[in-house]
């Protein structure tokens, strides 16, 4: 159900300030969503003042700076700092993306960075995926077989079929679709989420797979699949610039044409 | 410790609006404020068929600047759900999904129901009489 207000124990407080060193001439001011569990505390926005000319550009160099430098507690995922692990994807000046590929200077004045929303905090900027990677089981994504592979050589396909695949294999699972969903917010329990859908089509996609039919009909449901509205919020923020929106409507295309 | 009592990541309270979720909202609320409009709709048919006082009735309340506030509220929604309708029916077909054909089909539906409700007040005030 749509619950379109924040928990009790989930409201967001101010938090503490931590100013620019004296005489630092380009500042640059993040303001970060920070939660532990220790100090049975509300979430609080922490404010970091940081010397902009002193910073790498991304917002990921930033924060690193911020940890190393001012507040070693602050907690955040990151791993390859160039958009191939998947990992940094929060919430930052009001649209997902990967921290690592987001430049500073693209955003205009105070720097707001939280969460992906619509997930159980970990602590601080890390949520807990469990529920979309327990999802990602459930599509089984894998090649699925009935037939003998060929002895002598693997399973072929024509570069026409392979190209079906691109759009589809590029995806990090940053899930930075799924949390922008306002669907899967109110329905993230059931409804399976762009990034899911997306995988799903990639496998049925695949011109080697023989499990196609199985697949679509583990989909057919109204809310695994259905929950999808075509908001188009996934599209619009995928920091890999690839269509999960044009993934789902794949998917219903094939649901009626096999009617 | 119990993932009950972890905090929920803001969501709504944080998210940006943007062309692609604001007109989604949209088509819903159009859409409930027309199952209002379907059940004014009857009152007015129930009205007629009741006989020439109800009617004159029903008329007086339609033509008083309430009545008129409703309809034009009414109006618009119509022509936005419609067009917008006709959009998801684009993408229902699998066309339109990169994110400019998004952004200009969304600002055409805007477009759209705006004129269409302006067109539908200037024909109904001045074309057809009162």
């Amino acid at each position: 159900m749509a619950e379109f207000t924040l928990p009790a124990n989930s409201k967001v407080t101010e938090g503490k300030t931590h100013k620019a060193p004296a005489g630092t001439k380009r500042v640059a001011t993040f303001r970060i969503y920070r939660w532990e569990s220790e100090s049975g505390a509300n979430p609080r926005l922490d404010t970091f003042e940081i010397d902009r000319d002193q910073c790498a550009p991304m917002v990921l160099d930033a924060l690193i700076k911020i940890k190393t430098e001012i507040d070693t507690t602050l907690a955040f995922r990151r791993s390859c700092r160039e958009g191939i692990c998947g990992s940094c994807s929060m919430n930052i000046d009001g649209t997902n993306t990967l921290a690592c590929l987001k430049p500073i200077d693209d955003v205009k004045g105070t720097v707001d960075v939280y969460p992906l929303p619509h997930l159980p905090v970990v602590k601080d900027l890390v949520p807990d995926l469990s529920v979309p990677y327990a999802q990602y089981t459930s599509i089984k994504p894998w090649l699925q077989t009935e037939s003998a592979p060929p002895p002598d050589a693997e399973r072929l396909q024509s570069p026409e079929e392979r190209a079906r695949l691109d759009g589809l294999w590029e995806c990090v699972l940053c899930f930075c679709c799924t949390t922008s969903c306002p669907s899967y917010w109110w329905n993230g329990d059931r409804y399976l989420g762009p990034a899911i859908l997306l995988q799903a089509y990639r496998w049925i996609a695949d011109s080697r797979d023989e499990a196609t039919g199985e697949r679509l009909d583990a989909l057919e449901d109204p809310f695994r699949l259905y929950r999808c509205h075509t908001i188009m919020n996934c599209t619009r923020t995928c920091p890999k610039s690839l269509n999960p929106a044009k993934a789902i409507a794949e998917i219903k295309k094939l649901m009626v044409a096999r009617r | 410790m119990a993932s009950a009592q972890r905090p929920l990541s803001p969501h709504l309270q944080i998210y940006k609006p943007q062309l692609t979720s604001v007109l989604s909202i949209a088509h819903r609320m159009t859409g409930v404020i027309l199952s209002g409009g379907a059940v004014a709709l009857v009152f007015w048919l129930l009205a007629l068929a009741s006989g020439p006082n109800a009617f004159e009735l029903a008329q007086a309340i339609a033509g008083s600047w309430f009545g008129y506030l409703c309809l034009f509220v009414w109006s618009f929604c119509l022509f936005y759900h419609l067009a917008n309708g006709i959009r998801h029916m684009v993408w229902d077909m699998g066309y339109g999904f990169e994110i400019p054909q998004v952004y200009v089909s969304g600002w055409i539906v805007v477009g759209a129901s705006v004129a269409l409700t302006i067109l539908a007040w200037i024909v109904g005030l001045y074309g057809l009489g009162r």
